[in-house]
């Protein structure tokens, strides 16, 4: 039998708080989402009891956080069903993740006059870093083009990708407006002529199952705190293949083997990539948030969130001022919209108020903003947590702010 | 009216309201009634960037007064600038330099001028005074 919301509320503190006066209710859960117990006493326990820094040292401690952190890393290769533990990075977050790899393939593999191709959905996390590879490097970014329902426009991928090709960079959910991308088909397309795919999980992890070898991505990020994780840990993966050409983003302690003044020896996969000491404490933060994912069930959780979000869907299709930005063919974890005539920050403002936490602005996705003719949104974002009360809760929120603007 | 009465008005004018939907509502209804800036005013120059919402501020210098204009895209903003500029605007150099701004605690709406909130606010008080300021430079120590 599957655990009952009412329960599983009861294990995040963060949620038993009045906001204003009102009881808070959550729904920024795209930005990132709230702790349970488990992950947040595993971090205490760490540090009350186990801390120490890992790897060489000899005594006990030292032993027992390597051995901590070194099952974390099988944890996270089982959760994307990766072929080797030594693909599995461990970095501060999705923006590092995407950082070591534009740095370390780029370094490997692109030259002048090569191509690069994102796509039109990315947030600037998966855009600015390709961008500023490409000037460095003299290469040309391509841009896969938005179509008006929010999802990409595949023929025209398939037009622009080519033998200059070197990464495609797609996210397979876009934190914008929730369009779910047709990830398979990108990297099927991809393969065909050869090129490196990376898919940006950030926003996708914590709703569904990801199989990366089933999947076919040649490297895929995420974030630990966006799945019930803490802040600062981040997870690269990459197919070793790729991994053993590419050199190391930052140098220091942990990635060398033998160090002297005019030489030095790169430590093995996946050392190389992991330079000073490690976030440990986060790192068992996360390996808890796996399980806490995997004890109540990946597929329960995106059910619920769909539902909650279908419904939400429903009564926003309703409300006359009301609208929602994107239809795409399948949607998760978020929708957008804008109040014709009332401003995002306005709107946002009245709904803090009323203990309603929501996002506003341009979601650091500024170019789809720009196609969708916005200067932001107001971003409603699901949980496993979420209730239908609280659903019901917002949207009645939301005639009440349309009602003091009228 | 000194700037003290024009802040003392403000409080009382406030302390009106049963709840925070009244002051919103009110914050609302200043900011619609408060003039839009003409587009001519809208420059860069005179925008201050808050992340969320966009603020313009233009400051004026007439017979020892200082006199503001502002504007926002977000209503709630432009009704909180025009709450400031109630208080501030007709005031000496002298007096905008050493408003402490302490009537905003009194009204509740100190939050919305934290540096860490996204909408300008903060960073307008600072360009009102630094306005003052230079006024005050330009005008009244020459002699």
């Amino acid at each position: 039998m599957s655990l009952s919301i009412e329960y599983i509320r009861s294990l995040f503190p963060i949620l038993h708080q009045t906001v204003h006066g009102k009881p808070l209710i959550y729904l920024d859960n795209g930005a990132t989402n709230q702790k349970p117990k488990q992950v947040i006493d595993r971090i205490v326990q760490y540090y009350s009891a186990e801390n120490a820094n890992v790897h060489r040292g000899v005594h006990y401690l030292s032993a027992i956080s390597t051995e901590a952190m070194e099952n974390t890393r099988k944890n996270v290769q089982q959760f994307l069903n990766a072929a080797f533990d030594e693909e599995i990075i461990f970095t501060k977050g999705t923006t590092e993740s995407i950082n070591l790899l534009a740095h370390s393939f780029g370094k490997a593999f692109i030259g002048k006059g090569d191509e690069v191709i994102v796509s039109g959905l990315e947030h600037h996390a998966n855009f600015v870093p390709w961008q500023q590879l490409c000037q460095e490097k003299g290469a040309i970014l391509k841009v896969i083009p938005i179509q008006p329902d929010g999802d990409l426009d595949l023929e025209a991928f398939e037009e622009m990708i080519s033998s200059k090709t070197k990464i495609v960079n797609v996210n397979q959910v876009s934190n914008a407006i929730g369009t779910v991308n047709p990830i398979e088909k990108i990297i099927e397309i991809s393969h065909k002529h050869g090129v490196a795919v990376h898919i940006d999980g950030a926003q996708a992890v914590s709703h569904f199952a990801i199989d990366v070898q089933k999947m076919d991505c040649d490297f895929y990020t995420f974030s630990g705190h966006k799945m019930y994780g803490p802040m600062g840990i981040g997870i690269f993966y990459g197919k070793k293949e790729y991994l053993e050409k590419m050199p190391p983003y930052q140098t220091g302690g942990e990635m060398i083997e033998y160090v002297s003044v005019d030489e030095v020896t790169f430590n093995q996969l996946p050392y190389k990539f992991e330079a000073g000491t490690p976030n440990v404490g986060g790192i068992l933060g996360l390996d808890e948030a796996i399980r806490f994912i995997q004890n109540i069930g990946i597929e329960r959780i995106g059910e619920h969130e769909n539902m909650l979000m279908n419904d939400t869907l429903k009564q926003l299709e309703t409300i006359d001022l009301v609208k929602i930005i994107g239809k795409p063919k399948q949607r998760a974890g978020a929708i957008s919209i804008v109040l014709n005539g009332i401003h995002h920050y306005d709107v946002a403002t009245i709904l803090d108020q009323l203990g309603i936490a929501v996002r506003s602005g341009h979601h650091c996705a500024q170019p789809v903003m720009r196609y969708f003719g916005v200067d932001g949104t107001i971003r409603v974002s699901f949980a496993i947590y979420n209730t239908q009360e609280e659903i019901d809760t917002f949207v009645h929120a939301l005639k009440r702010v349309i009602g003091m603007f009228r | 009216m000194t700037l003290t009465e024009k802040a003392e008005n403000i409080v009382a004018e406030f302390s009106l309201f049963g709840d925070w939907m009244d002051k919103y509502a009110y914050l609302i209804e200043l900011g619609e009634e408060s003039d839009p800036l003409p587009e001519d005013l809208k420059t860069k120059q005179n925008l201050i960037s808050g992340c969320q919402s966009q603020l313009w501020l233009v400051a004026e210098y007439r017979d020892g007064k200082v006199f503001f204009r502002t504007d926002s895209d977000a209503i709630i903003t432009k009704g909180i600038a025009r709450v400031l500029t109630k208080v501030l605007d007709e005031s000496t150099p002298s007096e905008i330099i050493e408003c402490d701004l302490a009537f905003l605690d009194q009204i509740g709406l100190r939050e919305h001028l934290s540096p860490t909130r996204a909408n300008g606010l903060n960073s307008m008080v600072k360009q009102m005074k630094l306005y003052a300021l230079v006024f005050k430079t330009k005008y009244e120590n020459a002699g």
